[in-house]
């Protein structure tokens, strides 16, 4: 007994030993919270609600979008962005044939090497291959770009909270920084390569807006191509490039839960009949 | 070891008599989960959690043992070849976020498993052992699943491993070497990510062992119940199977339809975003922060800000660790002789508005940036968290009058002549 005391003992001296450590930085913190200026964020702006035909559970991809996504990835991101984690075979989900696909990697060129000589040289995709780098590594990347390496975009949309609209807010929200904000916060002014874009965190980044003028890209589908409409198409290219399984997904899910619905509700029902003999009665 | 009336394994032919003898495993079956083991017939749906983590280990062993088949641990690649599962692999996709979000539910069921145990004392004699190894079990989940998040080498995998590490840096004298040996460099790479590997693989088959020990623990005493009494008559049972492998089943469907809720229509939910950048040594995140189920305690790790005596980091580091550990000690800091908080009106107090809130709040500052409110309030959670443990516990466990106890589980589940019973209950049956 005297021994279990002295545990309880030992005990009550620890806990209150943690509990005054903790409660002194509390009044520590207090005081420095009360005594110090908070360090104040910049006023960024949450991406917009937008919406995409693959949102919700029942969502589909719209591939003359996806279609058209590429075709903004093509011509305006992939001067700077690579997309590492996609084949071009896999452009064949976008709703191309495989004539298509041949050709569209054949029009890139990627690293190879010189199958007489052995020495690297660059050859025409074929389907297998994934997209290539603008840049043959990291170092020419930096030194391109005034020395902001552009990320990987395969995963963009994952990669950021909200992705597919962060991507497409991002794209449109490039516009020069308001009075009222600079007058505030005159440390949100953009330093020498920098931009300003009310969605970006700390509200300047190192890419300039690349969607600059309505009709920048010429649609094949006779969509007009305004920077809204780009930049929602290319947002929704690289949610899939993101997850190609995305849909597949969902529509995985479906008869899963249904089949499950179904057990569980056997299960309750077996449950049911089996404890109604040991219940006891309801008065 | 069970009640006399339990009912014994009858071979039923010429095979499973052949089998009884030479190896009865279905008699080990029998008297674990079949009609061979009696169970109090009361228990709530709060008794469907041991049963539930079982499943979720079982799956995680499954979905791990096939992404291994396909992942490479090689800094170089470990990311890429977690995009080629999401990829390339037929259906990898559904194994890699079943297993993420396994994860995710084995702690949730587990937390309810260890929450049932603390609010109807389940740690008390005779079942202390149970206790013990079930604490064994939840500090391998979380050295398993912290090593499993370091492995797809993204952004926070590579981070959190920095952090976590560090703690021990924070050691006096030896920290900073033992660091170094546990990553096998200065800082994550390589060895690290391989040895996390080895050992993410491993764990979970000593976690396996372990909750065999746990449930052969189980058995020895029988399970606890919500009334706290124990089992006196064969009429306080049921035997497990039919009656509690149809309410487990039922349960188990339960949860699966929330957890392939999350697989196909959440997955990335309950991840971090910067999990799905690729580690980069040269840029730090914005905020590191750990899984969800590791909020409570990174908030008390993080509550110590200030040096006194020890340095702050250590206040933190010792102070998280114990915050587990001092779960070891429970059954014997609460001497109350009643188990359930049903029939313990000031621990019930303590336990709903004390400690449930404080953890939330843990939890909830575990996840935000380490700004304020966000700290003031874990330093106040963290103060509690240790008072209720360590100080009321033991102090209310006492100081309180029970409430007067049923005499047994037949009289509080059929209500039989109450009074009578009750006249002769003035000290707790226990």
């Amino acid at each position: 007994m005297t021994k279990l005391l002295s545990v309880r003992l030992v005990a009550i001296l620890v806990g209150l030993g943690f509990a005054f450590v903790a409660l002194f930085a509390f009044v520590i913190g207090a005081y420095n919270a009360a005594t110090e200026e908070p360090a104040g964020h910049l006023p960024y702006e949450k991406p917009m609600d937008l919406s995409f035909s693959f949102d919700g559970p029942l969502g589909k991809w719209d591939k003359a979008q996806l279609q058209r996504g590429l075709k903004v990835y093509d011509e305006v991101c992939a001067a700077c962005h690579s997309l590492k984690f996609v084949a071009f075979r896999n452009l064949e989900e976008l709703g191309y044939d495989e004539g298509q696909v041949k050709a569209y990697a054949a029009s890139k060129q990627v690293p190879g090497i010189d199958p007489n000589t052995g020495e690297a040289a660059m050859r025409p995709g074929l389907p297998t291959d994934y997209f290539p780098s603008p840049y043959p590594n990291a170092v020419a990347a930096a030194a391109a770009n005034n020395n902001a390496i552009p990320p990987d975009l395969s995963l963009m949309t994952k990669a950021r909270g909200d992705g597919t609209n962060y991507v497409a807010s991002l794209l449109m929200g490039y516009q020069a920084p308001s009075e009222e904000l600079l007058a505030e916060h005159p440390e949100a002014a953009p330093g020498p390569g920098l931009h300003h874009n009310v969605y970006f965190p700390n509200l300047n980044l190192a890419m300039a807006a690349p969607l600059t003028t309505d009709g920048q890209v010429t649609y094949d589908d006779g969509t007009e191509a305004t920077i809204e409409q780009m930049s929602k198409d290319v947002a929704a290219f690289l949610t899939w490039t993101a997850e190609p399984t995305l849909v597949k997904r969902k529509q995985t899910g479906w008869p899963v839960l249904i089949f499950l619905l179904f057990a569980t509700i056997l299960a309750y029902m077996s449950k049911q009949q089996i404890w109604a003999a040991v219940k006891p009665k309801k008065d | 070891m069970s009640f006399p009336w339990a009912r014994e394994y009858q071979p039923s032919n010429g095979f499973t008599r052949f089998l009884d003898e030479k190896l009865p495993l279905p008699r080990l079956v029998y008297n674990a989960v079949g009609a061979g083991y009696p169970v109090p017939r009361n228990l709530s749906y709060f008794w469907n959690f041991g049963v539930l983590a079982g499943f979720f280990l079982v799956l995680q062993i499954v979905t791990g043992v096939v992404l291994a088949m396909h992942y490479a641990a090689n800094a170089q690649v470990a990311f890429a070849t977690t995009e080629h599962i999401m990829r390339n692999v037929n259906w990898g996709w559904m194994m890699r976020y079943a297993h993420a979000n396994g994860a995710s539910f084995f702690f949730i069921v587990v937390y309810m498993h260890i929450f049932r145990g603390l609010f109807y004392s389940s740690y008390k004699a005779p079942r202390e052992m149970i206790w013990l190894l079930g604490v064994v079990i939840f500090l391998l989940m979380m050295a398993t699943a912290f090593m499993g998040y370091v492995l797809p080498w993204g952004q926070m995998s590579f981070w959190g491993a920095k952090v976590i590490t560090g703690l021990f840096g924070a050691i006096p004298l030896v920290g900073e070497p033992i660091q170094v040996w546990l990553l096998g460099g200065f800082a994550p790479d390589n060895a690290a990510l391989n040895r996390f590997f080895s050992l993410h693989f491993l764990l979970p088959f000593v976690i396996a062992g372990v909750v065999i020990l746990h449930i052969w623990a189980l058995h020895i005493p029988g399970s606890s119940n919500p009334t706290g009494v124990e089992v006196k008559q064969e009429s306080d049972t049921v035997p497990f199977h039919p009656y509690y492998t149809a309410k487990d089943g039922f349960g188990l469907g339960v949860v699966l339809l929330a957890y392939f809720a999350m697989v196909f229509f959440l997955p990335n939910a309950l991840g971090h975003p910067d999990n799905y950048i690729e580690a980069n040594p040269l840029s730090t995140p914005a905020h590191i922060v750990p899984e969800w189920y590791f909020w409570p305690f990174y908030a008390i790790l993080r509550a110590f800000t200030v040096d006194f005596i020890l340095p702050a980091k250590l206040w933190g580091v010792i102070a998280m660790f114990a915050s587990i550990l001092l779960w070891f000690f429970l059954p014997w800091l609460d001497k109350s002789p009643v188990r359930s908080g049903h029939y313990r009106p000031l621990f019930r107090k303590f336990f709903w508005f004390g400690l449930i809130p404080a953890m939330i709040v843990l939890f909830i500052c575990g996840g935000a940036p380490a700004e304020e409110p966000y700290v003031m309030l874990s330093q106040i959670a963290t103060a509690y968290y240790f008072l209720h443990f360590l100080v009321i516990l033991p102090i209310v466990s006492s100081v309180e009058k029970p409430e007067p106890l049923p005499y047994s589980i037949t009289e509080a589940v059929l209500g039989s002549d109450k009074k009578a019973v009750l006249g002769e209950n003035t000290t707790p049956a226990v």
